[in-house]
């Protein structure tokens, strides 16, 4: 028998395959309904996995909760300055890989991806004894706040900005440097062609990379847990620590907020990289 | 004749969103014919070959191929093979391995592979290359494998997308003239889908000229260059001045009409019309003359020589007459310069009315 | 490109910031951390001091975690994340073809479905998982109705392997989706339009053009299960511990740091050589480049 292809459609179109998009359909159900139904029971009105009843007090509740509260804006502050950073250390990583030559060059290039690969919890335990050999971990412990949060923050930036340089580098590569060329052809300065050229060109990559150590900083667990110090509990610890008592429903409420903060941010840099233009 | 190897009938392919590339199109092809696709991007000419790949599929129509209906048959179970705009050479396989595909996939015995890729190789002469990878080659070597790669398969009918576009010139003078060559051995029908009109008329015994989804003509190249039966093709197919013209007298086999630049004149056609026609007149069938030409026929106006651009063994002249620009081909056939005018100068523009034609389309 | 020397000001400006970075907070760290795999807790005055050591004393640290009971946990970590990467990878190939091949509009928002929950905390979608499928969980429960159950679905295998696949997913199908992305069409239609049937056309073709991505993919998902820590801890329960549970506990609870310590480097250890095979297979395939 004759395997036929229906009118209108060829051989390629695989994804009008019925047991593709029955898959698609299925994984899309198995990604989504475990969040779907964390945001729905944050609005039930006891912590059993049986819908009881609509009611907004896992969210007062968790407002109230001081710890929550403060962990979960320790947290945004946190991502908020790593971010920062981390977005300025990997582009200049990356401007300099993309633009010199110089000995040694492909042994840097994998130094600086070592934080990408190295498993995490291998990092943290490093950071966590450095800190306490150096005397850092207690020393901020009294600082003002955000100052306490600082060895969370050199953590989170020493993380986050290898995966920068990869994003900004991988525009950089499509640059065509007669750009360059003609910007200080027709009179700019070195800086002024940096400014008026280059940037504007890795703009992209530069949002791209800020949105991602941006998520990285707010959802790492496993690191932060070892540099901080007691006192300094992100959201991620604290979230921890909650679930290891068991489920309750101030969770739900705090999670979905944070999922609210991310995915607007998300949705937001991706709109600014241009319609229709994933982030990667 | 004999029953056609191909035969498109009423076939339609609507895209999502409405468009059609390819509207009610009815071709028939005989075998052994160099057959050419010829018309401007987006007139639906490589969608019609990749429906008879199999490649796509008619949203609906029939193509038969060796009187089968195969318009919803899987690519791989038709006797067709194509050679791509791209080649698709496969990256990751030797030339060897590349021409062998087609035969070890479809479970070819070993020894007779062997046979049969190497005579493949012969006959595109790449025998030395056959351990190479397409990496190594240059894009016309690729196209060669390409080519084996698809004649080797011993298909019913060659189809070639764009073969020449991605060569340079002078690659592309001697790969026309090498697809006719094994066109002639092999005894294979070629499809070549193009929108160069020169590779067309050079190689094809028969044209499909197609506009807008639609075939305009279907025609022998001179046919098609002398008897265009619409506008567009007329002007799709080398150069031709196109004048507006008022039909006065309609007769048996010849007409009366009226052009705003070059007057009144008679023209012989078996087309009837109504009040309106378009005249066609090819640049080289327009002479230029210093003096008022002799000859009763004639048709000749006064002109003043705007712009001559020299192209070597023929010089193109655009000639003004009464405001109207005419374009003009002159041979180059004496070594003292080019058109004998230059810009500026006052010259007689003529022709014999036989030469031109009547549109109505 | 420039050479380093005639810009040196601007070279250096640019290098500072994260080789300094790199050094302080991740090399000097990893080397003491490497150092302490090699040492024993000092003695002094007659007690194990808490602080001090003897750096570069022993192997015993490597030679315990060559032991019965943190072999098992290697092995299970490893077994575990090659099973999610072979689960990701059956799952995300399909569906990176299915929104490579899908009309152009429909792509980027197909993409975004399937990458979405990437952007989403980590701990949160762990927890989703847990608080769904626990004994009292939305599947139970629904499972109750049906009278069936309630089944015990957390603290075992299965589970810790079904959290890997949902949480790195995505970092599959990414990879993937750039790689088939970039492949040209007309490889696959060549080979169908040859003969080949499209299982032949998938083995012979589409799967060794498109190698580089998969082992981006699989290096992208093998790698961060290999030292999974809070799936296998939430999902899995302390008898499915993965050597990332292990390493915590010595430094958390245990608090025999040197030991710990030689258990992260035999960590880090595997990881080089699931990355240096990537390496090898990497250099002899010939494809798109991911």
């Amino acid at each position: 028998m004759r395997a036929a292809l229906k009118p209108g459609q060829g051989p390629l179109d695989y994804a009008r395959r019925p047991w593709i998009i029955a898959l698609f359909a299925a994984v899309l159900v198995f990604l989504y309904a475990p969040i779907a139904s964390l945001i729905a029971f944050s609005f039930n009105v006891d912590k059993s996995g049986v819908w009881h009843g609509f009611t907004f007090l896992n969210y007062v509740k968790a407002w109230h909760n001081d710890q929550v509260f403060y962990a979960l804006i320790n947290s945004i502050t946190i991502a908020l300055i790593s971010t920062f950073f981390s977005t300025i250390f990997g582009a200049m990583t990356a401007l300099t890989l993309w633009r010199f030559r110089f000995p040694m060059k492909h042994v840097y290039e994998n130094f600086v991806a070592l934080p990408i690969v190295v498993p995490e919890i291998c990092m943290g335990i490093s950071l966590s004894m450095f800190f306490s050999y150096t005397g850092m971990m207690s020393a901020v412990r009294d600082w003002i706040w955000p100052l306490n949060l600082i060895n969370i923050i050199f953590a989170h930036i020493a993380f986050s900005f290898p995966f920068v340089a990869v994003v900004v580098r991988s525009r950089l590569v499509g640059f065509n440097r007669q750009l360059e060329e003609a910007s200080k052809d027709l009179g700019a300065s070195e800086l002024q062609t940096f400014i008026n050229v280059l940037v504007p060109f890795m703009m992209p990559a530069l949002v791209a990379g800020a949105l991602l150590a941006f998520t990285l900083s707010l959802d790492d667990f496993v690191i932060t847990l070892f540099s901080s110090g007691p006192g300094s509990v992100t959201f991620p610890v604290k979230i921890y620590g909650m679930v290891k008592r068991g489920v309750d429903m101030q969770i739900n409420a705090a999670s979905t907020v944070l999922i609210v903060i991310t995915l607007a941010a998300t949705l937001l840099a991706m709109k600014m990289l241009g319609p229709g233009k994933p982030a990667h | 004749m004999s029953e056609p190897i191909i035969s498109i009938r009423n076939v339609t392919k609507e895209f999502s969103g409405g468009v059609k590339a390819v509207d009610n199109v009815s071709i028939d092809i005989e075998q052994n014919e160099f057959f050419a696709l010829l018309g401007p991007s987006g007139c639906g000419k490589t969608t019609l070959l990749r429906m008879i790949s199999g490649l796509e599929t008619p949203t609906s129509g029939q193509i038969f191929i060796g009187g089968e209906d195969m318009a919803f048959t899987p690519p791989n179970l038709r006797p067709t093979n194509m050679v791509f705009q791209s080649y698709a050479v496969f990256p990751h396989m030797t030339v060897e391995q590349n021409v062998a595909y087609g035969l070890k996939v479809t479970g070819v015995a070993p020894d007779e592979i062997k046979r049969r890729v190497a005579e493949a190789l012969e006959m595109v002469k790449l025998s030395h290359l056959a351990a190479r990878k397409p990496d190594q080659m240059s894009g016309g070597q690729r196209q060669r494998v390409a080519l084996a790669r698809a004649l080797v398969k011993r298909p019913k009918v060659l189809l070639l997308d764009e073969p020449l576009s991605a060569l340079d010139a002078k690659l592309r003078d001697d790969m026309r003239l090498e697809l006719t060559r094994l066109q002639e051995t092999v005894g294979i029908t070629f499809i070549i889908v193009t929108h160069d009109q020169d590779e067309a008329l050079s190689m094809a015994s028969r044209i499909a000229v197609m506009n807008k989804g639609g075939v305009a003509q279907i025609a022998t190249p001179a046919d098609l260059y002398e008897q265009p039966k619409t506008k567009f093709v007329a002007d799709f197919i080398g150069k031709v001045n196109l004048l507006d013209a008022a039909i006065l007298r309609q007769n048996t086999k010849t007409i009366s009409c009226n052009t705003k630049v070059l007057g009144k004149f008679d023209i012989d056609t078996d087309k009837t019309c109504g009040s309106e026609a378009t005249i066609a007149i090819r640049p080289e069938k327009l002479k230029l003359t210093v003096k008022k030409p002799i000859g009763a026929k004639l048709v000749c106006k006064p002109a003043i020589i705007k712009d001559v651009a020299y192209y070597g063994d023929t010089s193109h002249v655009i000639a003004d007459v009464d405001g109207v620009m005419l374009e003009v081909n002159v041979q180059n056939d004496s070594r003292t310069g080019g058109a004998g005018v230059e810009r500026g100068q006052k010259i007689f523009v003529s022709f014999n009315p036989h030469d031109a034609l009547v549109l109505t389309e | 490109m420039d050479d380093w020397k005639d810009f040196r000001r601007v070279f250096w400006t640019l290098a500072s910031p994260g080789t300094v970075w790199m050094l302080v907070f991740f090399i000097i760290p990893m080397a003491f951390l490497f150092v302490l795999s090699f040492s024993s807790k000092a003695v002094v005055d007659g007690e194990t001091s808490t602080t001090a050591y003897n750096y570069f004393s022993t192997l015993g640290n490597y030679v315990a975690a060559g032991g019965e009971n943190y072999l098992i946990l290697l092995w299970r970590a490893i077994w575990t994340s090659a099973l999610a990467t072979a689960i990701c990878l059956a799952l995300a190939y399909p569906l990176a073809m299915a929104v490579c091949f899908a009309p152009a509009r429909w792509r980027p928002l197909l993409l975004l479905l399937l990458i979405l929950p990437f952007w989403i905390n980590l701990l949160i979608r762990t927890y989703a998982l847990y608080s769904i499928f626990r004994s009292t969980g939305v599947v139970n429960q629904t499972l109750g109705v049906l009278g069936l159950g309630p089944f015990e679905m957390l603290n075992n295998t299965t589970a810790v392997v079904m959290g890997l696949v949902y949480v790195y997913l995505p970092f599959m199908v990414l990879p993937l989706y750039s790689t088939i992305e970039k492949l040209d069409r007309s490889f696959l239609e060549a080979s169908l339009d040859l003969g080949a049937t499209q299982a032949t056309t998938f083995l012979r073709v589409t799967w060794p053009l498109t190698l580089p991505g998969i082992i981006t993919g699989i290096i992208l998902v093998f790698i961060p299960c290999l030292g999974t820590f809070l799936t296998s801890d939430i999902l899995g329960g302390p008898n499915n511990w993965n050597i990332g549970n292990a390493i915590q506990n010595q430094f958390l609870e245990a608090n025999n740091w040197p030991f710990g310590a030689a258990l992260s480097f035999i960590l880090v250890y595997a990881t080089s050589i699931a990355l240096l095979l990537q390496w090898l297979v990497a250099r002899r395939s010939k494809g798109v480049d991911a």
